[in-house]
């Protein structure tokens, strides 16, 4: 099996699939939930060297994909503003929005620039008085600390000159509306390791227990995947839906105590919307009141924007697990990552883009449904 | 974005404000906000995204993900130059 022993321990990684191939004697399915470990198991081709019964779907956990058509829009109209230094993560300068994207404006003389942390963003606000900085503040429970940190320490040093987009997601909630679809066919959860570093496990045991849905904290790396997916399979055989940490290393129960008494002071629990997905229920944060004075979307009016996205597009689908990236027609056509319709193709956490960087380099056109025989999966043993 | 590299505390500078340190991630080395981990010392392992210390982790596992992470080309895109990557794609070498 050709991916085995890129495995940084493919000695252990035999181990795992030896116990879950001889685990797993119905068909189930689970989602990953963060695109990094979507983009690890595509990488690997982790999905292809898992018992026919067991299905990984992918879900929603991919910051760039997930943020909305509206406020892609908005971020260009502020960002190509002449008295705006727009600062993003590098990972946003290709998302499409409707007619362009960040990259396309830096093009057409937009001062836009790429960070690394949203302090780099406070400090060029700090250096450039006469411009207003405005930072991108997307991503889930992992990045939002590092924002509310960011437009914390910029009104205490009362630079008035810096403000934050804010499209910031929560996963629980995420889990909730996939649970509560009427084509749900998710039976367990691979949780996202990092977004429990800073918010530990508490919201997990009442959504296991509503939905009688194992729900396992996982990290991204290929033997955290396999250990996630080892245990999920383990309860479901069993009947059992707990919540149970296979990442210890990171998580601890009560996540990060600090950066949560942060997000609780600076950000407020709103309904959101999700890119392809639409409305969740209390599925994100804004600025607090307290903090309202720093949301762009106010100090640039720019609230009122409203955009629709591409009909062919089926990132929604995607984003939910309901349909896999090569079941869209446009896959790999009208799409690629050069000629993104959604999200999902361009970010490289997207599903989309995984598929096409890695399937196709190494299969070929991606086949529907194809697995690796059973008899060659026998063979790694 | 959503990648958290381990990391080494190499140094710690109390004074500033946040409380930033230095932190060495397999040979490159990056300054990070600490104030999420008030008690975190020189020498320990800890994750940072985008610039913030989440939490700790012991050395075993640090080395052990570094080591993958250079493998796969991850600190690349993590650290390399944003804009170079945009372009590649815009000029269409869409398999990297």
């Amino acid at each position: 099996m050709k991916y085995i022993d890129e495995f940084n321990d493919p000695d252990l990684a035999r181990r795992l699939l030896e116990e879950i191939h001889a685990t797993a004697t119905r068909p189930w399915a689970l989602m990953e939930v963060c695109g990094g470990q979507t983009h690890s198991i595509i990488r690997h081709g982790i999905d292809q060297l898992l018992p026919e019964q067991v299905e990984l779907i992918h879900g929603p956990g991919c910051p760039v994909c997930v943020t909305p058509l509206d406020v892609i829009d908005k971020a260009l109209e502020i960002a190509a503003r002449p008295e705006v230094i727009f600062c993003s993560f590098g990972d946003m300068l290709r998302v499409p929005g409707t007619d362009r994207d960040l990259f396309r404006v830096k093009g057409e003389g937009g001062d836009v620039r790429v960070v690394y942390s949203p302090l780099d963003a406070l400090d060029l606000a700090r250096r450039n008085p006469g411009r207003q900085v405005v930072f991108f503040a997307i991503g889930f429970e992992t990045t939002a600390p590092a924002n509310a940190m960011a437009v914390h320490q910029a009104r205490r040093l009362g630079l008035d000159n810096f403000s934050l987009l804010v499209s910031h997601v929560r996963v629980p909630p995420a889990i909730e509306a996939i649970m509560t679809a009427p084509e749900c066919r998710v039976q367990g959860f691979l949780a996202a390791g990092h977004v429990c570093s800073v918010m530990g496990t508490a919201e997990y045991p009442e959504l296991a227990e509503r939905h009688r849905v194992p729900i396992v904290v996982t990290g991204f790396e290929p033997l955290d995947i396999l250990e996630g997916i080892r245990r999920a399979v383990h309860q479901l055989e069993r009947g059992e839906h707990r919540v149970e940490n296979a990442y210890p290393r990171a998580v601890r129960e009560q996540g990060n105590p600090a950066a949560l008494s942060m997000l609780e002071e600076v950000f407020e629990v709103v309904d959101r919307n999700w890119r392809g997905i639409g409305r969740i229920p209390a599925s994100g944060w804004r600025l607090s009141d307290a903090f309202r004075a720093y949301d762009a979307e106010y100090r640039f009016d720019v609230t009122g924007i409203r955009t629709e996205e591409p009909a062919v597009c089926r990132a929604g689908e995607v984003l939910q697990g309901l349909i896999k990236p090569t079941e869209c027609e446009a896959f790999g056509t009208a799409c690629t990552p050069r000629t993104p319709l959604g999200a999902t193709m361009v970010s490289t956490e997207g599903a989309c883009a995984a598929y096409y960087l890695y399937r196709r380099m190494a299969d070929g056109p991606a086949q529907r449904g194809s697995r690796i025989p059973r008899e060659e999966l026998n063979s790694i043993g | 974005m959503c990648l958290a590299v381990p990391g080494k505390v190499v140094s710690i500078d109390h004074r500033a404000d946040p409380m930033t340190g230095l932190i060495d991630f397999g040979g490159v080395r990056k300054q990070a906000c600490l104030e999420y981990l008030p008690d975190v010392r020189v020498g320990e392992y800890v994750i940072v995204h985008v610039g913030f210390a989440l939490q700790r982790l012991d050395e075993e596992s640090a080395r052990a993900s570094l080591e993958l992470f250079e493998q796969l080309g991850l600190l690349e895109e993590e650290f390399g130059d944003a804009w170079e990557q945009a372009a590649r794609q815009e000029n269409g070498s869409e398999a990297r």
